[in-house]
């Protein structure tokens, strides 16, 4: 049964892709890493520079949109072939927009203060951070090996990101209501939280093509939610 | 040559399956063409092994595979133009609304009036273009030249060529570009008011502009026939087509709707075709 092509060209073409999009994800989980760190530590350097490294995701998505295009208008592919281009090209905007949301976490951090008061809420957000770089591995990793089983666990994982936020949420509603002294930081720090949660949603977009790649359908059912923040209140104490 | 009066005899309900198009969603469509159990045989070599498949009326399918697969073969037996040559033969049905046209005494002529072919190469008569088409309508009818004026107008719309000869239609068949030639083929094989129209790789010598235009004919005849299409051009049986057999070394291999075959086959063989990994 033959597995390569007729015309190595176009085996080395889909090869170039993929290692393009393994470069971009790498890039990506490094980007998250720091902005975080950055956070944690109040590292102005540190923020400036992922700020600074952004650009490099930004132009490795546009590489990888040129080669797809290019291989799409030269080898007519059908089937699998075209799932796979199509797959990378939508693999390709979520890293992008993760790489944006590190980027956002990352331009905040000049914005607070050495606040020993919110070191616990600053341990969620690394909490999260650790749980959706977790996620993101694993589901570079399932894409890399088109592992259908390992993305629908990415799929389903979504749920735990999605109760830190809310707890996460809960949380800075009250540091904000105890001390209006609180409200500027603990904004910044929501929405550095949100922007994680938003992250774990781009990792279940790209479980959601590595299925649809090896499947040939897209995943039908309803992705478990577990994001309450839009209903999220906190009363004010009497 | 026998003359035929235009109303055509009661023929018997076509027969119906059940397709499953492409969404899994179950439609009834009715079979013009029905291929059962078929196998052919060039002197003692089997070149097409128990075939089975259907022509959707109204409908265009395609057949694809490698060279050699016998994809001509089971055109040229539709119609059984491989009878004009010693040491061929067919065994099997091949059902044209119902009557098996592989049977004794059959009216082959009608046969081939009724299931009309087009070639690879053009092939028009050397003839002036209005005779090109004439020729066959005299065959079969006896009509006033304003009918078969008529009648050569229309097929030539038909073909989307009259705006291009209405005024050189004496002009010789063989003066004209390639793929006006393979459309006077077509005005002429759709001349003789055929139900079956089957396609042999039409767009195979023709220019990309000349293959368009083809394309769009396609699309537009096949309200009124039942079309097959045989193309080694996979992009052109995934546009032109609403079905696709795909065979291999005689036999069919996979069948179905056309975009299920081209985006997710259920056989390996058909997606290695497809995606080049054959060989």
């Amino acid at each position: 049964m033959a597995t390569e092509h007729t015309a190595k060209a176009f085996d080395a073409d889909l090869q170039d892709l993929a290692r393009l999009v393994a470069e971009m994800g790498g890039m990506a989980e490094k980007q998250i890493g720091d902005s975080v760190d950055a956070l944690n530590t109040h590292d102005i350097t540190l923020a400036a520079r992922t700020i600074a490294l952004d650009d490099k995701i930004d132009h490795l998505q546009r590489e990888i949109e040129e080669k797809a295009i290019l291989t799409i208008a030269r080898r007519q592919p059908m089937a699998v072939d075209l799932r796979e281009i199509v797959g990378a090209l939508r693999v390709a905007n979520d890293l992008e927009r993760i790489g944006d949301l590190a980027k956002n976490i990352a331009k905040r951090v000049s914005a607070l203060d050495d606040d020993v008061q919110l070191t616990k809420v600053l341990r969620g957000v690394e909490h999260m951070s650790e749980l959706v770089l977790l996620q993101i591995k694993d589901v570079l990793d399932s894409y890399a090996r088109r592992d259908v089983d390992k993305a629908l666990a990415v799929w389903r994982g979504d749920e735990e990101i999605d109760a830190v936020n809310n707890s996460l949420f809960r949380e800075l509603l009250t540091y904000m209501m105890e001390d209006p002294r609180n409200i500027s930081l603990c904004i910044h720090l929501l929405f550095c939280a949100k922007n994680i949660e938003r992250m774990g949603d781009h990792a279940t977009n790209i479980a959601e093509t590595v299925y649809y790649i090896v499947e040939g359908r897209p995943l039908a059912d309803e992705r478990p939610k577990g994001d309450n923040t839009a209903s999220a209140t906190v009363a004010f104490p009497a | 040559m026998t003359m035929v009066e235009n109303s055509g005899p009661v023929t018997p309900p076509p027969v119906v399956s059940r397709a499953t198009q492409a969404n899994g969603a179950n439609e009834v469509l009715a079979e013009k063409v029905s291929v059962r159990g078929l196998n052919f045989y060039y002197g003692d070599n089997r070149a097409l092994k128990n075939v089975n498949v259907p022509l959707y009326a109204g409908l265009v399918t395609a057949f694809i595979g490698p060279s050699g697969c016998g994809k001509s073969t089971l055109l040229r037996v539709l119609n059984r133009i491989y009878d004009l040559y010693p040491n061929q033969r067919a065994e099997g049905q091949v059902l044209l609304d119902n009557q098996n046209v592989l049977s004794n005494g059959q009216d082959l002529n009608l046969l081939r009036a009724r299931v009309g072919m087009v070639f690879q190469k053009p092939t028009p008569f050397p003839m002036s273009i209005y005779e090109n088409i004439a020729f066959g309508i005299r065959l079969y009818e006896r009509l006033s030249k304003s009918d078969i004026d008529g009648r050569v107008e229309s097929a030539l719309r038909r073909a989307a060529l009259w705006d291009e000869v209405k005024d050189k239609l004496s002009a010789n068949g063989l003066s004209l570009s390639g793929g006006q030639q393979q459309r006077l083929c077509i005005a002429r094989t759709v001349a003789v008011k055929p139900e079956v129209i089957l396609l042999d790789e039409p767009c195979s010598a023709l220019d990309p502009i000349a293959t368009a235009k083809i394309e769009e004919l396609i699309d537009e005849l096949k309200s009124d026939y039942t079309i097959a299409i045989v193309t080694h051009n996979m992009q052109q049986a995934a546009r032109v087509s609403d079905y696709t057999a795909f065979m291999y070394l005689g036999e069919l291999v996979e069948f179905g709707p056309t975009t299920k075959i081209f985006t997710t086959p259920a056989e390996r063989r058909t997606q290695d075709y497809i995606t080049g990994r054959f060989g």
